[in-house]
């Protein structure tokens, strides 16, 4: 008896192939087909609401099993995560961020500042909340909101995303 | 030769607890500085009124802070920065928020200011409508092969918005100059002609991950400025809040830190020990960053009841997994990385009077918890000091200082006195400096009130020194040369603030 080689294999039928790769790219749609790609935008905030940002990564909240991922340039994002009252001093930053985001693109506002311009509401400095720059379509707040309650949010975004 | 103390002893004094505040004339004002500087003075803060410019410096020898006023005449004081260079953007603040020019000074132009205000300047008695300008200007390349590379201030970081230009030539960085005001709120506008408790939930919002010992340095001076004694358990619970707030923003750190220096296990860990430690805050005083917590006259709450049994249980599991984290430090993979990495040296740290983590690693022995705050002295709080000044000595900090705020809170837990949390508040008149250790260094407010409301503020947050330090280590090139790909790991090493300084 010589070395034991493996067999030859069967050729492969073709029409239970087929079925199998329509049912894999119908289950992949539903559970991998939606991700977004979020960038931070800082528009004054104190970096309360950047530590609970940052908190999402951990491994208790793992941010990416949900298909949502932080990304460093507005031409990579599908959603602009706003954080702070939008200072004067920053109105320009975020509208060069809003105008580089392709379409389709969202608007998250993140914390009370960015809703309202929170307790810093009236100050010569501040213009107030997001929305006074540019659309906003989901606000999240809380003085900082807590990591789960942003992630809850984020994920309402990714439902209505996949519809 | 005249000594500052000697002319500080000429001059007359205002009253200002704990530490009376003289008031110089302008000669003596620039007589002060020159001193300053052939006897090691640290310049700590430097602002103003609508009358007078003030200045507090810390004498290293007799371990005290020394406030000096002098009066602005004619829209125009003496500028400290030809003698003392830190007070440079202290004056580029003060032009931009009162309108005061330091007469003499290396660098005039706006710091706050880019030219957005509708009105300027706005902190002055009648400041005035204004069309809108032009952002300040950076320094252009000085040589025409050199290239500019901006960051910031959005940067995708998850960070504060800051802007960064760094020049290069290849490889090597020529210049580094740092742009700040970006996130500039008015803070000290909406504070002034409130009480204290209204205005200490914007001193816990100068900067989030200080917002306990920004708090406890702004309710020091009021109580100083009104004569008041916290009680003692109140003095209690503030330390077991510094604390954890300190434990907490170094495994923030160290997880930032390590995930930029490709140390997934670390992140992990520390990522998570974090996580627990905000959560046992929230069970224990109702907030997870412990914003609002501490306000003037004491604590806003007590303690929940199973609070400190929770507390200890969280900070025996942090403890238990230390010294496995101390040992990823210690390995080569991250030692390799961190080794060299934005080296400060001890004569530059103490000059620009850089404290906190950055200043010990680089043998500043400088810690406001065994110098003047209040209530350690019964804790015994231990300093750790490191001589190397590179990343690796920096995080080797963090993980001791880690240990040692843990042993911290174990102690002030367990000799918690019983009684009230809080004191009642007179409205009355007067001027105090408060001050509190934060995880980047001294925190120091000052401030005075009127009938029991805010005439004028300041606080100074430790990013007017770390910045500064950050700008000289990112262009050094003879002793150890930054690269471009370190820029990221260096910051956040330094954890370079933003908001806290941008008032």
């Amino acid at each position: 008896m010589g070395t034991p080689q493996p067999e030859p294999a069967e050729p492969i039928d073709r029409e239970t192939t087929e079925s199998l790769s329509a049912r894999l790219d119908a289950a992949a749609q539903t559970r991998l087909g939606r991700s977004l790609a979020i960038l931070h935008v800082n528009t004054g905030s104190c970096n309360g609401c950047e530590l609970e940002l940052r908190a999402l990564s951990n491994v208790l909240y793992d941010l990416e099993r949900f298909g949502l991922r932080f990304v460093g340039s507005p031409r990579h994002a599908d959603v602009l995560l706003v954080t702070g009252p939008l200072t004067r001093n920053l109105r320009g930053a975020l509208e060069q961020a809003w105008d580089a985001t392709p379409e389709p693109k969202w608007v998250v506002a993140i914390g009370d500042c960015a809703v309202d311009g929170g307790v810093f509401k009236g100050s010569y400095a501040v213009l107030g909340g997001t929305g006074l720059c540019v659309p906003v379509d989901l606000t999240i707040g809380g003085c900082p909101p807590s990591p789960a309650r942003i992630l809850a949010g984020l994920r309402t975004l990714l439902e209505a995303n996949a519809k | 030769m005249t000594t500052a103390n000697d002319i500080i002893r000429a001059a007359e004094a205002e009253i200002c607890r704990p530490w009376l505040r003289h008031v110089l004339s302008p000669g003596d004002w620039s007589l002060l500085a020159t001193a300053c500087v052939a006897e090691g003075w640290v310049l700590l803060a430097h602002w103003a009124d609508t009358a007078q410019a003030h200045a507090l410096f810390l004498d290293p020898d007799a371990l005290t802070a020394v406030p000096v006023s002098t009066p602005v005449e004619a829209g125009r004081y003496p500028a400290l920065s030809p003698s003392l260079p830190t007070a440079s953007w202290y004056e580029r603040m003060i032009h931009d928020l009162w309108g005061h020019e330091a007469a003499g000074a290396a660098d005039l132009r706006p710091w706050l200011d880019h030219g957005r205000w509708p009105q300027s300047p706005p902190m002055a008695t009648r400041p005035e409508a204004r069309p809108p300008g032009e952002p300040p200007l950076l320094s252009g390349p000085e040589r025409d092969e050199a290239m500019v590379l901006p960051l910031g201030p959005i940067a995708g970081r998850l960070d504060e918005a800051a802007h960064l230009r760094l020049t290069l030539t290849g490889p090597a960085i020529l210049r580094a100059e740092a742009l700040l005001g970006f996130t500039h709120k008015g803070t000290l506008t909406l504070m002034r002609g409130k009480s204290p408790r209204a205005a200490a939930r914007f001193a816990a919002r100068l900067s989030a991950d200080a917002t306990v010992a920004h708090s406890v340095a702004f309710a020091q001076a009021t109580e100083a400025a009104m004569d008041v004694t916290v009680p003692p358990r109140a003095v209690g619970l503030r330390i077991v809040m510094m604390e954890i707030e300190r434990i907490a923003v170094h495994l923030d750190n160290l997880a930032e830190v390590a995930r930029l220096a490709d140390a997934p296990a670390v992140r992990a860990r520390c990522g998570y020990l974090r996580e627990i430690l905000l959560r046992t805050s929230e069970a224990a005083f109702g907030h997870r960053l412990l914003m609002d917590c501490v306000v003037p006259g004491g604590t806003a709450t007590d303690i929940a009841e199973d609070g400190p049994r929770v507390i200890l249980r969280t900070l025996g599991e942090i403890a238990t997994e230390m010294p496995a984290i101390r040992r990823m430090h210690d390995a080569a993979a991250l030692s390799s990385r961190l080794t060299g990495v934005g080296r400060a040296g001890r004569q530059l740290a103490a000059s620009l009077g850089v404290g906190g983590v950055v200043g010990r690693a680089s043998g500043y022995a400088f810690d406001l918890r065994s110098a003047f705050s209040t209530g350690y002295h019964d804790v015994g709080a231990r300093l750790a000091v490191r001589s190397e000044g590179d990343a690796a000595a920096r995080q080797h900090l963090r993980i001791l200082e880690i240990e040692e705020s843990l042993r911290l809170v174990g102690l002030a837990l367990d000799i918690l006195p019983a009684g009230p949390v809080t004191v009642a508040l007179p409205q009355v008149s007067g001027e105090g400096i408060g001050c509190a250790e934060s995880v980047r260094g001294d925190v120091w407010h000052w401030l005075r009130l009127d009938h029991g409301q805010i005439a004028a503020a300041f606080p100074r947050d430790p990013g007017w020194a770390l910045w500064p330090l950050a700008e000289r280590v990112l262009a050094e090139r003879a002793l150890a040369p930054a690269s471009p790909d370190d820029i990221a790991l260096i910051r956040a090493s330094f954890a370079l603030p933003a908001s806290g300084m941008d008032l």
